[in-house]
Parts: C-alpha cells; sequence; structure tokens
C-alpha cells in the first residue's frame, strides 16, 4: 500500500513548520516555492516573537497574551484559536531557541524580551531587529535536515498555478509552472498546504517583498476557497519612504525606547535637533498616557494620518513624522536594533543614532486570508490533530500563515504574526497528516485524467498569456493598480470611494486583456507568470475594496469616517467572500467569543 | 529636463544564448537604486538607441538586503542590487550577471550550489524533536552576540564571487558555508555535533582549499567574520587531526 504525499507550496515560516511537522510524523513532502525557501519574506520581519515567558517577573501570563491579542484585534479573532497560540507561545520560543534562533540573551544567559505594541509587558523574543529572518534560517536549517534524508523534495522557483480537484470536489494535487524551463506540470497529493503569504503588492509600494502578490491564494478563491477578511489590511505606522518599497523600520525600536514627534508649530522649518523638547509634539505620549508610543499599528497610523493629513503638522507638511532614539545609548541601539538601524542608514544615508528618523505608514500585513475551519474542544482550546484545523472549504487543500485569516482578527499585534505562522504550521501539519489518514484513496491510486485536464488546461492559460500582444504594459497595470489601491483602501475608506475604486478595478480587468507581454521566451520569462499573477491579483483586490464598502463601521484597521464606531450589534462577523463570475459574492459568519466578551477597547 | 541615468546590462537568453550588451536610460529620482532602473525598464523595455527589447531578467525579492536574491556585478563589484544607491555609482552603471554560478538568464543565476554545501557541512541543529522540552539551554550574551554575526549570512554569493579559489570546476565549497560551520560550533547543542562537521570540510572541497585571499571579508554586505570563521575552523581542524590519529 501506498503511502500519503503532502504538497507544500510557501516556504516561509508557516510553509516550513509545517513541513517539518509533517516529516517528524514519518511523512514525504514537496515543497514548492517561487523562491528558494531560505530567500522568503519572513526574512524582513524584524522586531521579535511574543511569548509570555515572564523572564522579567512582571507576572505576565499566556492568558494576558490572549486578553491582549483579542482586545488588538478589535474582537473579531475566533478566539479558541488565539488562545491556543497564546498558551504555545512559550514553547514555541524554547523550541527556536533550541533550533539555534540566535536570540539576544540577559546578563543571566536567559532569552531577553522587549516591549512591543498593544501591551504592556515585555513579551517579545527577539534577535538583534532581524529575528524572522535568524528564525526562517532555523527553520529552513531542520529542513534541510529532511531534505539530506530524502523526505523533502524541494521545487524552487517553482509557481502554484491551482489545485487539482477529483468529481467529489476534493483536492488531489496542484499544477506548477517551472519559472525557468516553463514548463506546467501537475502534482499529486492527498493533502496540499498554501503558505504562500500576504496580498502586499496589490498595494503597489509596501513592506512586503516583491512576492507576496497573493496570487495563489486568489487563485484558490477563484476555484472556489472562501476569502475571509479580505477587507482587513494593516498599514505599519513606521516605514521609510522609497522609490522601489517602503521599507519596515520596526515596532521594536519603540519597544526600546523610541519616540515619535514633530514640530508643535506648523511648518517649523529648523532641523529636528534644533527644536528644543518644549517645541516638541510627542504626539501619542500626550494623547495614550499609558501605552504611549506602543498602541496597537491600527490607531499608531490613524493617529500619525489625522496629525499629518487633517491638521497638517506633517514634517515639512508632508505625511512624514520623526521618530528619535537620539537619547538612547548607541551600545544599546547595535545591541537591539542594530539590522532596523543599518537599513535606515543604507537607504536614506542618515545616521539615525544621530538624528532623528523620518518614517510614514506604509501597508503591511493582511489580518485577511483564506477561510480556515478549526476544531475546539469544551476548554477552549483548539483540538490538535483535528483534520478540521487549518483546512479550507475545499477538502484536502489547507491554508496556513499570513494566507489565511485567522488568529489576529481586524488587526495584528505586534510580534504576533512570527508566532502565529510557527503555531500554524504545528496545528496544520498534524491536521494533514489526520485528514490524509482519512482518506479512502491515495492520489498516486487516481487515474490520470484529471491531472492531464489541469495539465492541459494551465498550458493553454499560459500558450495564450505568452501570445497577448496588445497595447497594455502589464507593469505600469500594476503601479496603477497598486496607486489606487494605496490612495482608497487603506488608513481611512469612504464608502463613495471604494465605489469609485472598483470600478477602476474593472476597467484595469478590462485593460489586462489588451496587454501586451512584453516577451515570448520559453526559458526564464518573467513577464508571463507576473501577466497570470496580475489578473488574480485584481480579483483580489475587488475582495478588499467591496469588503471594505460593505462592512458599515470602524473595527480594527478599518476605519470609515461615515461610520467612525465599532457596531458589534451589526458587524461583529467574519466576511466571507465566495468567488463567482459576476464578482464577489459576500455572506456573513458568527466570531467565536466564547471566552471573552468583547469590551470598548482603549489605549489611553 | 530631468537628470537621466545610463545603465549598461549584459543580457543572455538562456545559458546556451550569445551574450550582448544593451544600454537603457532611466530617469533619475532621488535615492533611486539599481532595482528602480530595472523596474522602469520593464515599465519600457527600450534600449537607448530605441530598439525595442524584453525586460531585463533579474532575481529580486526583499528589497532590503536581508534576503540576498539581488546579488549581481555592479559596475564589477558583487553585491545585492537593492542596496546599490544610484548617487554612489559611477555612470554609466555595468550590471553583470555573477560569474562563479551557472547562468538561467540575463542577471539571474543558479546558486543552487550554495544550498547544497550546507547539507555537506550539516548546517543544523539536530534537536530531539519539536515536542515541549522546555527551555534551552542558558548561553553567555558574548557568545549570543558573536554567534548573531555568523547567522546573518543570506548565502547571497558575494563571498563565493570574490573568491579565487571558488568556481565551475573546482572542488572547494568556498567561503559562506564555512561560517555556518562556525556558527553552529557556538550553540551548545549543535556544538556537540562538530566533529561531523570538521569532517565534512576536511580533505579535497574543504577548508585546505582556502587561498587565503581575504577577498570573501572585503565584499560581505553583512561585514561577517569571514576569515576570523577560516582561522577559528583550521585550529579546530587541526585539533580534530590531532584527535583522529592519536584519539581512538
Amino acid at each position: 500500500m501506498s503511502e500519503p504525499r503532502f504538497i507544500v507550496v510557501g516556504g516561509g515560516l508557516a510553509g516550513l513548520m509545517t513541513t517539518i511537522k509533517l516529516c517528524e510524523a514519518g511523512h514525504r513532502v514537496d515543497l514548492f516555492s517561487v523562491t528558494p525557501v531560505k530567500r522568503s519574506h519572513s526574512v524582513c520581519a524584524q522586531g521579535g516573537i511574543n511569548g509570555a515567558v515572564n523572564i522579567k517577573g512582571e507576572n505576565d501570563s499566556p492568558e494576558l497574551h490572549f486578553v491582549d491579542s483579542v482586545k488588538g484585534g478589535d474582537f473579531l479573532a475566533n478566539q479558541p484559536l488565539v488562545k491556543g497560540m497564546c498558551y504555545a507561545a512559550p514553547g514555541i520560543i524554547y523550541l527556536l531557541d533550541r533550533m539555534g534562533v540566535t536570540f539576544n540573551r540577559t546578563p543571566e544567559g536567559n532569552l531577553d524580551f522587549r516591549r512591543f505594541g498593544g501591551t504592556l509587558f515585555s513579551r517579545t523574543a527577539f534577535a538583534g531587529a532581524t529575528t524572522g529572518q535568524q528564525m526562517l534560517y532555523a527553520l529552513d536549517e531542520q529542513v534541510r535536515r529532511y531534505e539530506a534524508e530524502g523526505l523533502v523534495r524541494k521545487f524552487e522557483y517553482s509557481e502554484y498555478l491551482g489545485s487539482i480537484r477529483d468529481a467529489e470536489g476534493v483536492c488531489r494535487g496542484i499544477v506548477a509552472l517551472d519559472l525557468r524551463t516553463m514548463a506546467v506540470q501537475a502534482f499529486r497529493g492527498d493533502g496540499t498546504f498554501l503558505a504562500t503569504g500576504g496580498p502586499g503588492m496589490l498595494f503597489g509600494r509596501t513592506t512586503n517583498s516583491v512576492v507576496n502578490t497573493g496570487s495563489a491564494a486568489a487563485a484558490a478563491y477563484i476555484q472556489g476557497a472562501k476569502y475571509a477578511n479580505g477587507e482587513f489590511i494593516q498599514v505599519h505606522p513606521t516605514a521609510i519612504p522609497g522609490e522601489d518599497k517602503l521599507r519596515l523600520i520596526s515596532e521594536s525600536v519603540r519597544g526600546e525606547g523610541g519616540r515619535c514627534w514633530v514640530p508643535r508649530k506648523k511648518g517649523d522649518a529648523r532641523p529636528p535637533r534644533e527644536i528644543p523638547d518644549a517645541d516638541r509634539l510627542y504626539f501619542f505620549e500626550e494623547k495614550y498616557p499609558r501605552y504611549g508610543n506602543l498602541v496597537p499599528r491600527d490607531i499608531a497610523s490613524r493617529e500619525i494620518h489625522d496629525l499629518c493629513v487633517n491638521k497638517g503638522l506633517g514634517v515639512d507638511g508632508k505625511l512624514v513624522v520623526y521618530l528619535d532614539v537620539t537619547h538612547i545609548p548607541a551600545e544599546t541601539l547595535d545591541r537591539k536594533l542594530g539590522g532596523v538601524l543599518e537599513i535606515y542608514e543604507k537607504f536614506v544615508g542618515d545616521d539615525p543614532r544621530e538624528v532623528p528618523m523620518r518614517i510614514a505608514p506604509a501597508v503591511h500585513y493582511s489580518m485577511g486570508g483564506l477561510w480556515i475551519d478549526y476544531e475546539a474542544g469544551t476548554d477552549g482550546f483548539p483540538k490538535v490533530g483535528s483534520p478540521r484545523n487549518h483546512q479550507t472549504n475545499i477538502p484536502g487543500l489547507f491554508a496556513v500563515g499570513e494566507c489565511d485569516y485567522e488568529y489576529h482578527g481586524g488587526n495584528r499585534l505586534g510580534a504576533n504574526s512570527l508566532l502565529s505562522c510557527v503555531y500554524a504550521g504545528i496545528l496544520g501539519g498534524p491536521a494533514g497528516a489526520s485528514y490524509a489518514k482519512g482518506l479512502k484513496g491515495l492520489s498516486a491510486d487516481l487515474p490520470s485524467g484529471i491531472f492531464d485536464e489541469a495539465e492541459r488546461h494551465w498550458r493553454e492559460r499560459f500558450e495564450r498569456i505568452r501570445k497577448m500582444s496588445g497595447k497594455e504594459n502589464p507593469y505600469i497595470l500594476a503601479r496603477d493598480l497598486g496607486e489606487t489601491m494605496n490612495a482608497n483602501a487603506t488608513i481611512v475608506r469612504e464608502n463613495k470611494t471604494l465605489k469609485e475604486t472598483d470600478d477602476r478595478i474593472l476597467e484595469m480587468m478590462k485593460r489586462w486583456r489588451d496587454i501586451n507581454t512584453l516577451d515570448t521566451a520559453g526559458w526564464g520569462n518573467m513577464p508571463v507568470p507576473f501577466v497570470n499573477q496580475l489578473w488574480n491579483m485584481m480579483e483580489l483586490a475587488r475582495v478588499v475594496v467591496l469588503g471594505a464598502l460593505h462592512r458599515d463601521e470602524s473595527r480594527g484597521s478599518h476605519y470609515k469616517p461615515e461610520k467612525p464606531q465599532r457596531d458589534d450589534a451589526n458587524w461583529l462577523k467574519t466576511t466571507i467572500t465566495t468567488w463567482s463570475k459576476d464578482g464577489p459574492q459576500f455572506t456573513y459568519d458568527k466570531v467565536d467569543t466564547s471566552l471573552i466578551s468583547p469590551v470598548a477597547r482603549k489605549y489611553d | 529636463m530631468s537628470k537621466m541615468v545610463e545603465l549598461r546590462i549584459l543580457r543572455q537568453e538562456g545559458p546556451n544564448a550569445p551574450k550582448r550588451w544593451e544600454t537603457f536610460t532611466v530617469a533619475f529620482r532621488p535615492r533611486m537604486n539599481v532595482i528602480t532602473c530595472l523596474q522602469d525598464i520593464q515599465k519600457n523595455p527600450v534600449t537607448k538607441d530605441g530598439k525595442t527589447t524584453t525586460p531585463v531578467a533579474w532575481d529580486c525579492n526583499c528589497l532590503e538586503e536581508v534576503c540576498g536574491a539581488c546579488t549581481m556585478l555592479i559596475n564589477g563589484r558583487p553585491r545585492q542590487s537593492c542596496s546599490a544607491l544610484l548617487e554612489q555609482l559611477d555612470q554609466p552603471i555595468e550590471l553583470k550577471p555573477l560569474t562563479k554560478f551557472p547562468l538561467v538568464r540575463d542577471l539571474v543565476v543558479d546558486r543552487q550550489r550554495m544550498f547544497d554545501a550546507l547539507i555537506r557541512v550539516r548546517a543544523w541543529v539536530p534537536i530531539d524533536g519539536t515536542h515541549d522540552l522546555g527551555p534551552g539551554p542558558r548561553l553567555n550574551p558574548s557568545v549570543q552576540g558573536r554567534a548573531y554575526e555568523f547567522s546573518r549570512c543570506m548565502t547571497c554569493g558575494c563571498c563565493m564571487e570574490a573568491c579565487p579559489q571558488y568556481g565551475a570546476g573546482r572542488a572547494f565549497i568556498g567561503p559562506a558555508p564555512m561560517t555556518q560551520v562556525e556558527l553552529h560550533s557556538m550553540h551548545p547543542a549543535s556544538a556537540m555535533h562538530q566533529e561531523a562537521r570538521l569532517h565534512a570540510i576536511m580533505g579535497p572541497g574543504g577548508l585546505g582549499d582556502c587561498g587565503n585571499a581575504q577577498n570573501c571579508v572585503q565584499v560581505c554586505p553583512k561585514e561577517i567574520p569571514i576569515t576570523d570563521a577560516i582561522g577559528d575552523l583550521g585550529r579546530q581542524l587541526t585539533q580534530q587531526f590531532a584527535k583522529d590519529f592519536f584519539g581512538k
């Protein structure tokens, strides 16, 4: 009898942790990634990973972490999963330490922890200011160990195009595009995991990496997977404006004592260091005395927007504020924030140890993503090993990491994403294994019909794309999409503008049909896959925009000046979007708030 | 009229295709990097002489010098194109693919050999499992600080490109994997398995192939003290030779 095979698409933290869990149980995994997995976007995470280890003796606990995370998400998260994640967090940090993540240490040699947004506790373990990179490398090494043992086959420079479903609608494998040979090939699998990250590129220039198109999740959505809470897009308050991307300046900079300010006087043109304290407006500290510079990101970004756009107090009249660490000793900065200050120095040219940084908000993370199921026990915890965990509504298709919608509700707390990615793998891997155990027949034993048919479908589509010779440049179209989305569907959302934005996306979908693919080569062709991705991005952009239009309240990252209050009576519910040929269809699901009752969300 | 930037790019449609130079001009904006130029060319793939061509193929991802993808030769020096700011470069800017790795297309090369070397040197902690075993070992903060320097290696290939001993047809596994052998000697649990790693860098292709040119440390974008690692591994190897010879 043959054994089940698993497919993991995406080699960031969630994909690698899923792979490790499957291999540890003795299973074989085919790991697909558009980039060598060691270069995945998880490397960009800087500040750290949350876990209530209570090293500082602050009486922190996983329960408090759970409460902070649910409140930070404005009560939109299904609570059992958040609870499971927060209680597992200390063990996850210990595991990563055992795997060799170079976490900073206290003088006694213990793991060090620092402050982050949306909590009053020092709960964030960190490796300098490149924690995501260090964690990814540790998991990459563990996966390489299984690769050496023959349990993992890597398909790098290989892109997921779609899943293959049998007559009962069960996912039996995937079709992938080899980005070098341009070969379209079907792969059989008994459990398929999408770990393909967020859709930042919908917004053009963001803190995200260029692979974060959301195209794989969108492809699953187009094939019938439900997409949830798509309208919840996190804008990070502190990034460096740039021509090609907006580079993140980690929240940990404020966690270590960095202070945001603007000149009190509109148009004060003095260099920042010549502005005395009395003439500086430390706007977070004044308005939020308890949390100060560490209010959650949705609140911080809105505050900066209000200050700069509505009150005109931005530095040089722009959407820019100062982030100041010049009062912190240079030795501390180098030891705890070196990686991030280095980025500022390299890309801006100023030394942040000497001159306050000039920063602006930037699209950073999607709380929304593919809808996934879970099974909770009577104790309020998710049941590890339940095949329902992390499974989409397409049987056999699972989603883990930023591409799923769980854990963060309407707004993610800083340093909870590295945690949720690892936890998703810990929960997802065993779920896939028990799902496959319950299968009646394995995909390897199926006749080749559905696989041949899927290959043929995608080959034809790519042949059509390769021959597109219209007038539209796909990269200009992508830029237009990004600029439109960034201007109209981020910090402040107006119903009228959202409606117009959807109309513009529909126009862009027409323009897409008139694309010139620019390159007809059958080897290493970059425009052809990009044109395919771009269509998926537009489909997903509509999910974000229309989801925002329909949700007539303000909650977490979703803010409408027309309806500035959270409206639990009507909107304490999960947005579910289903693809149809007439456009996205919206329904709403109940949120599991059985463990913590929603209360007003306050940080002042 | 706005200031223009000129780029000369070495193009090649595949491993066996002929090489050709193409020159492009793009409009200058402050704080622009090489990636922005390549993105501008995607939006208007026309050479300086007005000839329509294909967009240039190149590898990139994070655009903030932590993923290692976008390494190429920029004015002859191996470095990441994201952190290559135009204000700091002489023009015309010359872009070439790395030469020590098989070419894929244009500026894209295949650095798989670097990842294979990480298997050879067993660069992982052989943990007992992912189940809860409580806290890991305590660690001296200064050891953590030293380990952190080596753990930032992003397998970008700059040191490999600069190394005169490394290249196609040569056995030397190159400087980057050595930093990972050194890194794992600092982790309390991983250090228990250092002997297997030292054996992996003995013999052909191992540390003995290092010619001590010290180019690696000059070009590392993360300023990893690669030559310190090589020096220390030399000492570890000497002890291991003695142990292998007398100890058994």
